[in-house]
């Protein structure tokens, strides 16, 4: 050993200047957001979402448009040949498909949120889960012991970063969508009653799956674990409501049960087509989304601050 | 300064950390020492907050590491250099760190530079060779400019030239009135580092004490002897008290006499001495012989048969 060179004596440490500093929550957030903008997986997966929630959007439009624009020249619907009097059915009828279709513009547009918020629950989950796969939890832990203050700076840097790109998401996937379904005047505008709730909703959604999934994560700390209990939470159940037989007759509807399903209750603030029959209102639907979301959050926090990292 | 009090982690039934009480004082290099498994990370964990205590108490500056208002200027921790993000730069790593505490960003700059690591600054973590993660954690836990370091086997797995460097660095940061608190298996190091002893074994601390009293207080001086005339000696020997081993090689070792005595005894008996050598016991013997005999004593304990107790007591035997 005494042979070897060593390199020079860390001389350094004496001669470096006195740190200042203090830890606080704006730090803590400065943190987190170094940390999400530093990690590939953050712009991998917000790529992706985008990507998803826009083209998917734009495929049911081109869809709805195409199937208008046969509709308006008779070539499918009851007026077609061989089942109606064949030509186009008249402009009444017409003007009357357009409408109803005109009402569905922003949820069509926005169709794509479905498969979305199946990608932001990734981004949520990893943002507290990759911390402990990798180990960093306990660097992370050991530089800021307050943990009330990690969580929380965790869960606001993912939330609002959710947020921007969910309503950018949002917006994008509308505009596209309108693009498409103006070619047969069946778009409508951010003017009309509720698109601007939909269009801005369907980034607040997205922000709120995002945040349950980082519940999730901070509870099971496990990434995969928490994803694919978010999907069955958001998804699955959603699929299976869809699927289950009516309950007999005399018991309470099946409609007051669906409502409750996380989608049906968040989903109602951005899009009107795939809902139960007696849905929540959008704002008071999108309440008890944030509700399940809220609980699942608290859960992780308590177990955040009193397991063993 | 950390001091604990009576700090005790059960996991199950396992007892990691069983009422410990120790001090660790400012302007020196504290070695701790034990065997692996023997609660030192535990404790190291204990003491940064990220296990909680199953019972005892452990302070930093006499309160609980997290009411520390600057943690990071408090400790400056490296309990495994893996613990990081490897999709994250080495200098974001460090940014986010900095951030957490409010610490100015020149000192990301600072301490890459204190640990040789500004040109790899920018690359992924993940590709970083064992010595430069172990750098990169170094310059963590020197970010806060701290008053105390904590190093978990620091010099696991390193290069003889990472060793020094490591080695060089506790000793610079000690010199300038710092707590360092090094954790180690291997006695050799801590004998060329360390200027306090902690040893624990099974949890349980079993020596607070300099190096030196470490030594003595835990292995006998002894003198190697080679003489034509061994019976003669061996009795003499008997006979002022001390005691003979023979060692096989045709010398003899003799405990329990100082070697002045040794050749004093010689020359007034006319016994004729080829070679008499004193033989201080090294810190790593020293280390065996309390390691095993505590480890002898739990292993009777019916239901305890601990796997790292066997291995500790045969290295014993073998030493």
């Amino acid at each position: 050993m005494a042979t070897t060179v060593a390199p020079a004596p860390p001389a350094g440490a004496t001669s470096l200047p006195r740190a200042a500093g203090r830890a606080n929550f704006a730090g803590a957030l400065r943190c987190e957001f170094t940390k999400i903008r530093s990690v590939r997986s953050t712009y991998w997966t917000l790529f992706a979402l985008a990507v998803a929630c826009v083209g998917i959007g734009a495929l049911f439009s081109w869809g709805e448009a195409a199937q208008m624009a046969r509709l308006a020249n008779g070539a499918a619907g009851p007026f077609r040949a061989g089942v109606g009097p064949g030509g186009p059915p008249p402009a009444s009828v017409i003007a009357h498909i357009r409408a109803v279709r005109v009402g569905r513009a922003a949820s069509v547009s926005l169709f794509g949120l479905l498969i979305g918020q199946l990608i932001i629950v990734v981004l949520g989950a990893l943002t507290i889960t990759a911390e402990y796969s990798t180990g960093m939890i306990r660097t992370s832990l050991a530089t800021m012991p307050r943990r009330g203050t990690v969580f929380a700076s965790k869960a606001v840097v993912f939330g609002a970063v959710a947020l921007v790109v969910g309503l950018i998401t949002s917006f994008l996937a509308f505009f596209a969508g309108q693009a498409i379904l103006s070619t047969q005047h069946i778009s409508t505008t951010l003017g009309h009653p509720g698109v601007l709730r939909s269009v801005i909703g369907g980034g607040l959604f997205l922000a709120v799956c995002g945040l349950l999934s980082f519940g999730l994560g901070a509870l099971l700390r496990h990434t995969a674990g928490a994803i694919a209990t978010a999907i069955g939470l958001l998804f699955v159940l959603w699929i299976l409501g869809n699927f289950l037989p009516s309950p007999p007759s005399g018991w309470f509807g099946q409609a007051d049960l669906d409502k409750w399903i996380p989608f049906n209750a968040g989903s109602g603030i951005w899009q009107n087509q795939i809902n139960g029959v007696h849905p929540f209102s959008p704002w008071v639907g999108f309440g008890v989304f944030c509700g399940y979301a809220a609980v699942i959050l608290l859960a992780g926090l308590i177990l955040f601050r009193q397991r063993d990292a | 300064m950390i001091e604990a009090r009576g700090l005790t982690k059960r996991y199950g039934p396992t007892v990691a950390v069983d009422d410990l009480s120790f001090s660790v004082a400012p302007g020196k290099i504290t070695g701790f020492l034990g065997p692996n498994g023997a609660g030192k990370t535990t404790t190291m964990r204990l003491i940064l907050g990220l296990d909680r205590p199953t019972s005892g108490t452990v302070t930093v500056e006499g309160r609980p590491f997290a009411q520390v208002a600057q943690p990071m200027r408090h400790i400056g921790a490296l309990l495994d250099a893996k613990a990081l993000h490897g999709g994250r730069s080495a200098y974001n790593h460090l940014l986010c760190l900095a951030q957490s505490n409010n610490l100015p960003r020149v000192r990301v700059e600072e301490v890459l530079g204190l640990v040789g690591l500004t040109d790899v600054a920018r690359k992924r973590a993940k590709g970083f060779s064992l010595g430069m993660g172990q750098r990169l954690g170094i310059a963590a836990a020197l970010l806060g400019d701290p008053q105390i370091l904590m190093f978990d086997e620091p010099v696991n797995g390193l290069d003889p030239e990472g060793i020094l460097w490591i080695r060089n660095l506790m000793k610079a940061l000690a010199a300038e009135g710092r707590t360092v608190f090094v954790s180690s298996h291997l006695m050799s190091e801590m004998e060329n580092t360390a200027d306090h002893l902690l040893v624990i074994g099974r949890g349980k601390l079993i020596a607070d004490c300099t190096v030196e009293e470490f030594i003595a207080a835990n292995s006998q001086l002894t003198v190697r002897v080679r003489t034509p005339q061994q019976d003669q000696l061996t009795k003499l020997v008997a006979t002022a008290g001390g005691t003979v081993r023979e060692n096989g090689d045709g010398t003899i070792v003799i405990s329990g006499l100082e070697p002045r005595q040794v050749g004093d005894l010689a020359y007034d008996n006319s016994v004729r001495l080829h070679e008499l050598a004193p033989a201080q016991a090294s810190l790593e013997q020293a280390f065996m012989e309390l390691t095993a005999s505590s480890v002898e004593f739990h292993a009777g304990v019916p239901g305890v048969p601990g796997e790292l107790a066997g291995l500790a007591a045969s290295a014993g035997k073998e030493a």
